[in-house]
């Protein structure tokens, strides 16, 4: 298990959270009730096994949604 | 594609503007219907595809978001071919966006500014004795680092060799800079304003106090309370919910015009983006001048407080206790306190430690036969006199007569709350000092603010006898006063207040009375940068600074005002637009539009007026 912060860029509208939420939370090796999408922050921190998922991939779902990624910080838990 | 487009959102909204703009010239000035009508529907066009990029990769993730709402409504505005409408609409949601980008970046750039003061790069000792260098990931525990002028101390650590002042309001709020020498602690984030120094690093990295109030403001200030994780749930089926109306709306009436205003007055934006406005921008203002809020929830609970229970010693007092009455018995003063000194400079006795700071630079004598008397004093032999520094007991034992007027200014020294040493010369007394824990300065005053803010009971709670404790109450205009209580006694005191329905704060320095932060509805430590401190309790003060509590206590209340504001504006502007829809006939889809950016503009401005928030 491995422990993720992702900065992103600006999120002005709180319905954004619930996309990236959902979109994150889509993807097999995350661990779903660690997510959490900080508003004020810009952040999403969760816990993912990097095993069945790479940190490249969860970026990719967010920024498919139209977030730009600014960095990640991967952590062993 | 998709990403070209949703990057260049402020561009195209930019190039909708310049075209509707053209579009009413041509029809005001040219009276030219058909320039106007095209030019309009390329403006529609052009501000609906980022909006229809983000409505459809929110339903691949199934949400239904605004801009599903607003996407539906700019089609349907299609449908009966009313493109001025459309176009306007677009644009203004365009537009609305990039303004609230830009003033939520100022709500948040309090706590923004407080994050970029992390150190990023620190002078290393390499194994080849220079120093070189190194981004403040690479520095471990044990490291020696070089800080010169300007520099941000990189880590916690202690002063190896050098001295300096350093400027540390990123820990302390206090900009007031401090000076440093060797074997001074010093804490990353801070900034050596002149000197050089070098140091050994103790703790790197997440594990700095720096690190620590990065960390916990970062996720206070998107913490929720009850409230706002309800107006959360609200918000996710309050969108399809609208999205039904309006089709009910449509399939009653076949009116597209009216179904698809509904479908843009139901957009909850000001709703969602008002509490957690309010919140960032409150926790700021905290941060920036020395008071650590935890959260919403702690906001809501002290901007309500009851009681606040304060721990006496380390809280309301210093905890070092000073001399605070003297008496003499002789024309010849400063060969007595000569004596004393240099008696009290053989001892560690904290009594002692307060007579030696209390006389200052004195001329010192050689004191020989030094003998201590356990729960008595010392009796010593200095320049050829017996001198005996103690209490009334050892006095008693060394025969000392006590005259009348001694025995008096005994009894009231005793009465002020006192610890009382006496000092005898070859057999007679020759000084009388009375010594205490001091009141921190100003906390009579901003006690007083606290009770003006509408806190019913200051309660002090102390191990200390019950006589210091009234007198410390007394002092201070406190409502109640306990003593003889041990950190449990605390607690179920505490409980008990609970028990009555009160919201009770502890105000303590975190040391030995942590099951009371805990217990406590809102737990203020005094922490000057302690790590129990900053872990257990809900609200941080500081560098120990008693006169951030009324800021605190101001700041909650503001911020919950300031929340409860902007949910009134949020629901009053719907209220409102719903009730002309029906009822009136000004209310058309841009106009809905224009109402609805203005009041998540508003919520935020309103947000906002919180950083510049003083105590008066």
């Amino acid at each position: 298990m491995k422990k993720a912060a992702i900065q992103l860029e600006t999120l002005a509208c709180p319905s954004c959270m619930q996309k990236i939420d959902n979109a994150v939370k889509a993807l097999d090796g995350v661990e779903k009730d660690s997510v959490k999408v900080m508003f004020n922050a810009s952040k999403v921190k969760l816990d993912f096994d990097e095993e069945k998922v790479s940190i490249e991939n969860i970026e990719k779902a967010i920024t498919s949604m139209g977030y730009e990624v600014i960095k990640s910080q991967v952590k062993a838990k | 594609m998709q990403r070209f487009v949703l990057g260049r959102r402020n561009q195209i909204t930019l190039v909708s503007a310049i075209v509707i703009a053209a579009a009413f010239v041509s029809k005001l000035a040219f009276k030219n219907e058909v320039v106007f009508e095209w030019a309009l529907l390329v403006a529609s066009i052009l501000g609906a595809v980022p909006i229809a990029i983000q409505a459809y990769q929110a339903l691949r993730v199934k949400v239904v978001s605004i801009d599903v709402l607003v996407t539906i409504a700019v089609a349907g505005a299609f449908i009966i071919q009313n493109f001025e409408e459309s176009a306007i609409v677009t644009f203004l949601f365009l537009f609305g966006g990039y303004l609230e980008q830009r003033t939520l970046n100022k709500t948040r750039s309090a706590i923004k500014e407080l994050t970029e003061m992390a150190p990023e790069s620190a002078l290393k000792l390499m194994e080849n004795g220079e120093f070189e260098e190194v981004e403040v990931d690479e520095v471990d525990v044990g490291d020696i680092l070089l800080v010169k002028t300007g520099a941000k101390v990189p880590v916690d650590g202690t002063v190896l060799t050098g001295e300096g002042h350093i400027n540390e309001a990123s820990i302390t709020g206090e900009s007031v800079p401090v000076s440093k020498k060797v074997d001074s602690g010093v804490y990353a984030g801070t900034i050596l304003e002149n000197g050089t120094i070098q140091i050994i690093a103790n703790r790197v990295g997440e594990d700095t106090t720096f690190g620590k109030i990065i960390e916990l403001v970062e996720e206070a200030q998107d913490s929720k309370s009850e409230a706002e994780r309800f107006i959360d749930r609200f918000s996710k089926f309050y969108t399809p919910a609208v999205l039904i109306l309006a089709f009910i709306v449509w399939l009653i009436t076949w009116d597209v015009e009216l179904a698809i205003t509904i479908l843009v007055l139901g957009c909850p934006g000001a709703l969602v983006i008002g509490v957690p406005v309010s919140n960032v921008a409150g926790i700021g203002n905290g941060a920036r001048h020395g008071v650590l809020l935890k959260g919403s929830e702690v906001i809501q609970d002290f901007s309500r407080v009851h009681s606040v229970v304060f721990d006496k010693t380390g809280t309301l007092t210093i905890g070092n206790p000073k001399v605070a009455d003297t008496e003499f018995y002789s024309d010849d003063m400063e060969t007595v306190l000569g004596y004393l000194a240099s008696v009290e400079n053989e001892s560690d006795h904290p009594l002692a430690k307060a007579i030696v700071e209390h006389i200052g630079d004195t001329r010192l004598y050689e004191v020989e036969n030094t003998d201590v008397v356990k729960g008595g004093g010392i009796v010593a032999l200095v320049d050829g006199h017996r001198v005996a520094v103690g209490n009334a007991a050892l006095m008693e034992q060394e025969n000392v007569h006590l005259s009348e007027k001694a025995r008096e200014d005994i009894a009231l020294f005793e009465k002020k709350g006192n610890s009382l040493v006496l000092t005898s010369v070859d057999g007679e007394l020759k000084a009388l000092m009375g010594i205490r824990d001091q009141i921190r300065p100003g906390v009579k005053s901003h006690l007083q603010k606290l009770k003006r803010m509408g806190v019913k009971n200051l309660i002090v709670l102390s191990g200390d006898n019950q006589g210091t404790v009234d007198l410390v109450a007394q002092e201070l205009g406190l409502t109640e006063a306990h003593g003889h209580m041990l950190p449990e006694d605390k607690s179920a005191y505490i409980a008990e207040l609970q028990a009555k329905g009160q919201i009770v704060a502890f105000v303590g320095d975190g040391v030995n009375d942590s099951p009371s932060l805990a217990l406590a509805d809102i737990g203020i430590a005094m922490g000057s940068g302690t790590d129990v401190a900053i872990e257990t309790s809900d609200v941080v003060l500081m560098n120990s600074d008693f006169s951030r509590l009324p800021v605190a206590l101001g700041l909650t209340k503001a911020t919950a005002r300031n929340m409860l504001q902007n949910i009134v504006i949020a629901i009053g502007v719907v209220l409102v637009l719903l009730t002309n829809l029906f009822f009136s006939s000004w209310v058309t889809m841009s106009v809905g539009m224009l109402v609805h950016e203005a009041s998540i503009l508003v919520v935020i401005l309103n947000g906002m007026r919180l950083l510049r928030y003083r105590l008066r």
